[in-house]
């Protein structure tokens, strides 16, 4: 298994098990408060927690942060910005091919952050996120402030990432449909744990 | 040249002036009546206290009663760094740094200025070595106060910019460097300030002192110059390791950024 989650909880999340395999996706629904956001970030060991989580048979805690959060990267909720301009935040320029599957204008790689619209800052962030090539992808409502055509095409260059790099995603989203499209397996986050529906 | 000695009444007529800013406020309805009445009592009976206590210690001056006067505006000291943030750090290590980064500065500061530079004998003479200790503190205090709570804040402020860098992999160090160095530049601004202003602008309490109590100008100038060279390392160097201290204790062992250790906002 490339990722393995075992009874892991913490001060806001339910306890919750599951593992995936190379190029898995596990979708996550469950009520707003009810932790699913601060379980990606127990994965992302960007808060204190208790359980297992392993990538590639090796446990989070016995490697150090740095090296853990590069392969296993977290894209939040809301994105933040420290540096003034869209390059500074990127150690290169990403391919021109997902640039212009996102549609972005070309403008936004010197254009000044404060400038992005919320669906511009989003895409970017999952676009700073990929340039890591991560193995894990922690995904939190990727697609939340993007029009729908916007939003297929995130969720088109998420999945292609995913297959053609065989890592895997935990996935929280709240549209159906996009939960639908991407395998039987999900995971319901309820107050008292994670339940896993469908085959496992 | 001697010393006009003031009267009680001279300094009654003092805090006439004073009451006559109270009454004024009353008419004015400014409400700051009773904190003005307040802090006005409280300096009057601090300085009393101090002006006591200073000529207890002066008559019997020995190292350990030195020492401990020193540890107590410390601690005073140490508390007013933590008292002047709006998010201090919980527990005893808010304590902690504030004392540490005083400690490793503002003492050592006083103590080679008394060895090395003013050279006393003893070098601990009570007449020098506490109110020198008192003015390097003071300024200290102010600069570990202001940086550390610059610290606090804009850790508190900027955690979803900190946090983005750390979910890309960013080590601790680059993710708060520009925290650090800003927040260094807020516990010095003051000191710079006074720097700038020195005798121009202002003319230093120390020096005044001096000139008022019969000494020739240029002597005063030269304790005056030491002063403010002590005050300015003392600061530095003190902002410089709270900060650091300070923002070691903003991220735990998984460099996590920890603001559950902070106090909430006042």
């Amino acid at each position: 298994m490339l990722f393995e989650v075992k009874e892991l909880s913490g001060p806001n999340v339910p306890p919750v098990s599951f593992a995936l395999a190379a190029g898995q996706v596990l979708p996550v629904r469950g009520e707003s408060g009810v932790g699913k956001s601060q379980m990606l970030r127990a994965l992302a060991d960007l808060s204190p927690h208790e359980g297992e989580v392993c990538l590639d048979g090796t446990e989070q805690q016995t490697m150090p942060a740095t090296d853990w959060r590069r392969q296993v990267v977290l894209v939040p909720a809301e994105s933040g910005w420290w540096a003034e301009t869209v390059a500074e935040h990127f150690p290169a320029r990403p391919p021109e091919s997902s640039w212009t599957r996102l549609r972005l204008r070309d403008a936004l790689w010197e254009s000044p952050v404060e400038r992005l619209s919320s669906g511009e800052r989003q895409r970017l962030a999952v676009l700073r996120a990929l340039a890591l090539e991560p193995r894990v992808l922690l995904l939190d409502e990727p697609t939340a402030n993007l029009d729908r055509d916007n939003a297929e095409a995130m969720a088109g260059l998420l999945l292609d990432y995913l297959r053609e790099r065989q890592a895997a995603a935990v996935w929280i989203s709240h549209d159906p449909h996009e939960i639908d499209s991407r395998g039987e397996r999900w995971l319901e986050m309820t107050a008292e744990g994670g339940l896993l529906h469908g085959s496992v | 040249m001697d010393l006009y000695s003031l009267t009680p009444i001279d300094l009654m007529v003092a805090a006439g002036l004073v009451l006559a800013l109270g009454v004024v406020q009353i008419i004015l309805g400014l409400g700051l009546f009773r904190t003005l009445a307040f802090n006005s009592v409280r300096m009057v009976l601090q300085l009393l206290l101090v002006g006591v206590i200073l000529k207890a210690v002066f008559d019997a001056a020995t190292l350990p009663w030195i020492l401990l006067i020193a540890m107590v505006m410390m601690g005073l000291a140490g508390y007013e760094v933590v008292a002047r943030q709006k998010r201090a750090i919980r527990g005893w290590h808010g304590y902690g740094i504030g004392l540490a980064a005083m400690s490793a500065t503002a003492l050592i500061v006083t103590v080679l200025a008394l060895t090395l530079m003013i050279e006393t004998d003893p070098w601990y003479e009570p007449q020098y070595a506490i109110p020198l200790l008192g003015m390097i503190l003071g300024n200290t205090m102010t600069g570990i106060g202001l940086a550390l709570n610059n610290l606090t804040q804009t850790a508190w402020q900027s955690r979803v910019e900190i946090e983005a860098r750390l979910v890309l992999g960013h080590s601790v160090r680059d993710a708060t460097a520009e925290l650090r160095s800003d927040s260094m530049r807020a516990g010095l601004i003051p000191t710079l300030n006074m720097l700038a202003a020195a005798g121009v602008i202002s003319l230093p309490g120390m020096m005044t002192g001096q000139i008022l109590a019969g000494s020739p100008p240029v002597e005063a100038v030269k304790y005056q110059i030491l002063i403010m060279f002590l005050i300015t390392a003392a600061t530095g160097f003190g902002s410089l390791v709270a900060v650091q201290l300070g923002a070691r204790r903003l991220f735990d062992a998984r460099d996590r950024l920890r603001l559950d250790r902070l106090r909430s906002g006042r």
